[in-house]
């Protein structure tokens, strides 16, 4: 069997160490009415065997090529450096424990405050956490944040907030009695405005305005943003935003059909003992020695119980080192170019797909950065006719906003070169 | 060895990297995108190249422990071997480079994964579903108790309170508290198994659930499982099963066959897939049929071969996060499934509870064991007996760490004192075993003869214990606006 | 000190007239540990009896704080922003955290040392 180092000698050796005549005596304590004698499952494979089978359920699935990919809505297909994978898969890293021991843990330890430093940096707050799952949950983290700042009971939406970031929003809020609302005015009862920037149609919004309105109301201000963006738009810190959240896929990490990726939270001070999960600060030894090691954990759930304010026990902490090689490998001027020559690809692209007949800009007023939504005559059958001609085209938003038929998304990245785009539009125009 | 951050050895000089230039005519952000809209200041990255950035990660690396080197004999996390070929499964291209808003016809094989992976859960903890989406283990169990709110809401029942063990982890009352519950706790008995009479006394039609692990957190059966099932079941309550102890007996019995109603399970403990230095892991909740109809959004169905995915789900607590679940994660842990199958999980299981007895055995006399044996597949010992010579169970931890093993889990449970919960896995050799044992009754001499030295330790890694008291009292000094040094991240200092 | 008195919850409270200084015990230290935070309320704020004040934290543990008498806070120990580790060294002294005006009169389960004695012992099992 696979894995298993014992050999029935072992066994036996071990059985007579214990002073027991066979493992029944050791399982003594288990009702003899629930014992089974097998499980309802097909025995072991070889791991040729195994790999045969697991290749060929990936055979199953179609990948489109990442430069004729054009689909976004939260998952991006962008340049992944080998340094990433080179150091995610070193085994020290990946099959490392959890850094309860910090002494044994530096390696893990420092590579995540850096990923700290990285994300407070790139969203201009004072400090950032270790992580969180995924840009959905982060949101609804920071909405809880601001439930037990304030002690108010009510977020609202603003705009195109991700329709599964909202879900998952709603369901965190459920739980804890809280109100989720869409509108555009903050009230008394308002814990915080919770904004998209880029939105979800990846248009900009007004971000420094939602964040006085939120403000005057009494309410914090969470933005939910693009990292990449953040190379060329204002970032949160700059306009005076409380919490900054997002998704790190972007940052490294394959689409893999959804997951894992890694969600991204920071704050200004006043806010940092509310942060949910891990934190890692410097610390000393008695030699003088700088170290990392968790810190402010009497915050956490293993301590405070039913008192904490999150339940979250870990982070995704492989997700995050995965985005700090990228962010260390891209330094700001590899980022700002990554960002600006999507930008210019999706401007053009825009100005491209405008010109065919009948096509037109969704909101032909607001600007984007590297999204940005068309009205499409006959949108589900323009999306087939690019799947069959091996594109993987825009989406249909209509499918979460009934006000938005014929809509549909474009994302243009830097690895959408422009024989791609050439491509795209010979499709379309077929 | 010490490494610097990579904030301290930027150089402004370094060439960033060559990256595709647009090669379209195209305007400048700055040209289109008013100045509001904007950045002004530049982010503070680190300036490197690959080669520097190459060397800075190997050398962390080279400061960290890891299953892959090191035995880690952590209770309740179980540190078992990740195989490698589950790595060159889930970076297949054909899983890697999947858009989750992929037309479903494009992904039958990621379907087809994920509906298998379901099925084989099901089989190993005896339920009716199992939903795939949560993220980590105390996603899951936010999930699960979020269904059995909802169960009890559809039948008008509004039922205000969660019962939990003393001996159990945070994560379980803080999880009941997000679920909107009260939180009641349940005294274990003498022998560390919960007491009826008190699970009696509290029981009432306004509880919920209990939520119970198995074997408990000090790795004892609990043998009248199936009474404590009547009991619950007969207030109206739901048993709510923690499986961060399932290595313990996979293939020897199943949580729904004891009565549980919700079974939550770690694909990064019992179904090996890797730690990451924290995450990512993943979380599934296995259900009976009272609960189907709660799972969150969408399920994987399949008929007539076809699958798909079902988002009509009108009694659906919704979505817990964006997507299908971690994806990569589920690849890994179906990999690991069809290898061992069914005859290679239960005799990983016995293998488990094999190991931690015949350890336990081996350190019997260096530590006091707070319970009888036999054990499952971990056990808890204590330090106490080290206490008069003022040697304490963080001692030991470090002095563990000093002789290249990493240390058990240390004050947990809290109802023994000096705790340590040791778990050997089934992928640990019986040479390591008795390693291990060495280790254990070196460190418990020295306790007598030279307990400094077990003060001192670890002296052998890149740092010694670190004083987590003044870097909170700095951090704390930080918040409140007394200093400017923030120690939660690195401040490039102003010249 | 004869007119120290304590609750179950470990808080002591010293009684000057209408003025009340409230607190943790020695116990109560020690079983934190080193203190590194206190999260108090403001000056002003109405207390009711057992009402949870705040919070007083240590890198392993974190505890909450009862308010073993009515009243209406005078004072708060600013020296314990910048100090909390005053709790571990002077707790009775200059670690005393609050001072309250009492509404009312003292509550009758005050535990007097004896019966305070007692409590520490059943914990520490």
């Amino acid at each position: 069997m696979p894995y298993l180092v014992h050999s029935e000698e072992d066994r036996a050796s071990m059985l007579e160490s214990i002073g027991v005549q066979s493992m029944d005596d050791l399982l003594v304590d288990i009702p003899q009415s629930l014992r089974i004698g097998s499980l309802d499952l097909p025995d072991g494979l070889s791991e040729y065997e195994t790999m045969s089978q697991i290749a060929s359920l990936a055979a199953r699935n179609r990948v489109f090529p990442d430069r004729l990919t054009f689909r976004g809505g939260g998952v991006y297909r962008r340049f992944i450096p080998a340094a990433v994978a080179a150091v995610t898969s070193k085994p020290e890293f990946y099959t490392a424990y959890t850094p309860y021991q910090p002494e044994a843990s530096q390696g893990t330890l420092q590579a995540i405050f850096e990923f700290q430093t990285l994300i407070a940096e790139l969203t201009a707050l004072d400090v950032a956490n270790a992580s969180l799952y995924d840009g959905a949950t982060a949101v609804a983290e920071a909405a809880m944040m601001a439930h037990i700042h304030t002690g108010r009971n009510e977020v609202m939406v603003s705009g195109y907030l991700h329709p599964e970031y909202v879900e998952v929003l709603r369901a965190f809020c459920d739980g804890r009695g809280i109100k989720v609302r869409k509108g555009t005015e903050p009230g008394p009862k308002t814990a915080a405005v919770i904004f998209q920037q880029p939105d979800f149609l990846g248009l900009l919004v007004d971000a420094k305005t939602l964040t006085e309105n939120a403000h005057a109301a009494g309410a914090l201000a969470i933005a939910c943003v693009d990292p990449i963006s953040l190379a060329i738009l204002s970032p949160p810190g700059e306009y005076g935003a409380d919490i900054a959240v997002g998704e790190g896929q972007q940052l490294g990490l394959s689409p893999s059909y959804g997951g894992p990726h890694v969600g991204f939270i920071s704050c200004r001070r006043e806010l940092v003992r509310r942060l949910p999960g891990r934190l890692i600060g410097i610390a000393h030894d008695k030699q003088g020695r700088r170290g990392f090691v968790l810190a402010l954990s009497a915050r956490e759930q293993h301590i405070r119980r039913e008192k904490a304010s999150s339940n979250i026990c870990t982070n995704h902490s492989l997700c995050a080192l995965a985005a700090s090689v990228y962010m260390t490998y891209m330094g700001p001027k590899g980022l700002r170019q990554v960002a600006e020559v999507s930008f210019k690809r999706a401007h053009v692209l825009a100005e491209r797909l405008a010109a065919l007949p009948g096509w037109e800009p969704a909101f032909p007023d607001r600007q984007f950065v590297n999204e940005f939504p068309m009205r499409v005559p006959k949108a589900s059958a323009v999306v087939r006719k690019l799947a069959r001609k091996g594109i993987l085209g825009p989406i249909e938003v209509q499918r979460w906003f009934r006000e938005l038929k014929g809509v549909v998304t474009f994302t243009c990245t830097e690895v959408n070169d422009a024989r791609a785009l050439d491509e795209l539009l010979a499709a379309l125009e077929a | 060895m010490t490494e610097l951050l990579s904030f301290e050895k930027s150089r402004p000089a370094a060439s960033p990297p060559r990256l595709p230039e647009a090669d379209v005519k195209g305007l400048d952000p700055s040209q289109v995108l008013g100045p509001d809209l904007l950045r002004q200041k530049a982010p503070g990255l680190p300036q490197l190249s690959e080669p520097e950035i190459m060397r800075h990660y190997s050398r962390l690396a080279s400061m960290n422990y890891s299953i892959s080197e090191q035995f880690y004999p952590l209770g309740s996390c179980t540190m078992k071997y990740n195989p490698v070929v589950n790595e060159v499964a889930a970076a297949l291209p054909g899983f890697a480079g999947l858009h989750p808003y992929q037309d479903e016809d494009t992904v039958q094989g990621a379907l087809e994964l994920m509906w298998r992976l379901e099925r084989a859960l099901c089989a190993v903890v005896g339920v009716e579903r199992v939903t795939l989406q949560p993220a980590a283990g105390a996603h899951g169990e936010w999930t699960a108790l979020r269904m059995i709110s909802a169960y009890h809401h559809s039948r008008g029942d509004n039922r205000t309170e969660v019962l939990v063990p003393d001996s159990a982890h945070g994560t379980n009352p803080a999880s009941a508290a997000l679920s909107g519950f009260q939180v009641v706790e349940v005294k274990s008995g003498p022998d560390g198994r919960i007491s009826l009479a008190d699970l009696e006394s509290k029981l009432s039609p306004r509880v919920a659930a209990l939520m119970l692990t198995n074997p408990n957190t000090l790795g004892l059966f609990e043998r009248q499982i199936l009474d404590i099932a009547e009991m619950v079941h007969a207030t109206g309550a739901m048993l709510y099963y923690d499986g961060a102890n399932l290595n313990a007996f996979m293939g020897i019995c199943r949580p729904g066959d004891m009565g549980f109603d919700a079974v939550h399970m770690n694909l990064h403990k019992t179904f090996t897939t890797p730690h990451g230095g924290g995450g990512p892991g993943a979380g599934p909740v296995g259900v009976k049929a009272e609960l189907v109809p709660f799972l969150p959004t969408p399920t994987v169905e399949r008929t007539n071969g076809h699958l798909k995915l079902d988002f009509k789900r009108p009694k659906s607590i919704g979505r817990v996060r964006s997507f299908y679940g971690n994806f990569g994660m589920l690849v890994r842990a179906y990999s690991y499934v069809v290898a061992m199958g069914g005859d290679g999980l239960t005799q990983a299981s016995r293998d488990a509870v094999l190991s931690a007895n015949y350890l336990r055995k081996q350190v019997e006399n260096d530590l006091e064991m707070p319970h009888e044996g036999p054990c499952m597949h971990e056990f808890v010992a204590s330090a106490q007996n080290l206490t008069h010579d003022g040697v304490k169970a963080l001692d030991v931890a470090k002095a563990l760490l000093d002789r290249d093993f990493y240390a058990p889990t240390i004050y947990f449970p809290l109802v023994v004192p000096e705790a340590l919960m040791v778990e050997p896995t089934e992928t640990e050799s019986k040479a390591n075993l008795d390693a291990f044992a060495a280790a254990i009754k070196e460190i418990v001499a020295e306790a007598k003869s030279n307990p400094q030295a077990l003060h001192d330790a670890p002296q052998n890694l890149p740092v010694g214990r670190l004083d987590e008291v003044a870097a909170a009292r700095r951090i704390n000094a930080y918040l409140q606006g007394q200093s400017e040094d923030p120690v939660l991240r690195w401040k490039t200092p102003e010249k | 000190m004869a007119d120290r008195r304590y609750t179950k919850t470990h808080e002591w409270v010293v009684v000057d007239g209408k003025t009340v200084t409230v607190g943790i015990t020695d116990f109560a230290q020690s079983q934190l540990g080193d203190v590194v935070f206190l999260e108090l309320p403001s000056t002003g704020r109405k207390l009711a009896l057992r009402e949870s004040f705040g919070v007083v934290e240590s890198v392993k543990a974190a505890s909450d704080l009862y308010s073993p008498v009515a009243g209406r806070v005078t004072a708060v120990n600013d020296k314990l922003t910048v100090n909390p580790e005053l709790v571990n060294s002077d707790p009775y002294g200059d670690g005393w955290i609050l001072k309250l005006e009492l509404a009312g009169d003292l509550p009758p389960d005050l535990l007097d040392e004896a019966a305070y004695k007692q409590v520490t012992e059943a914990s520490a099992h």
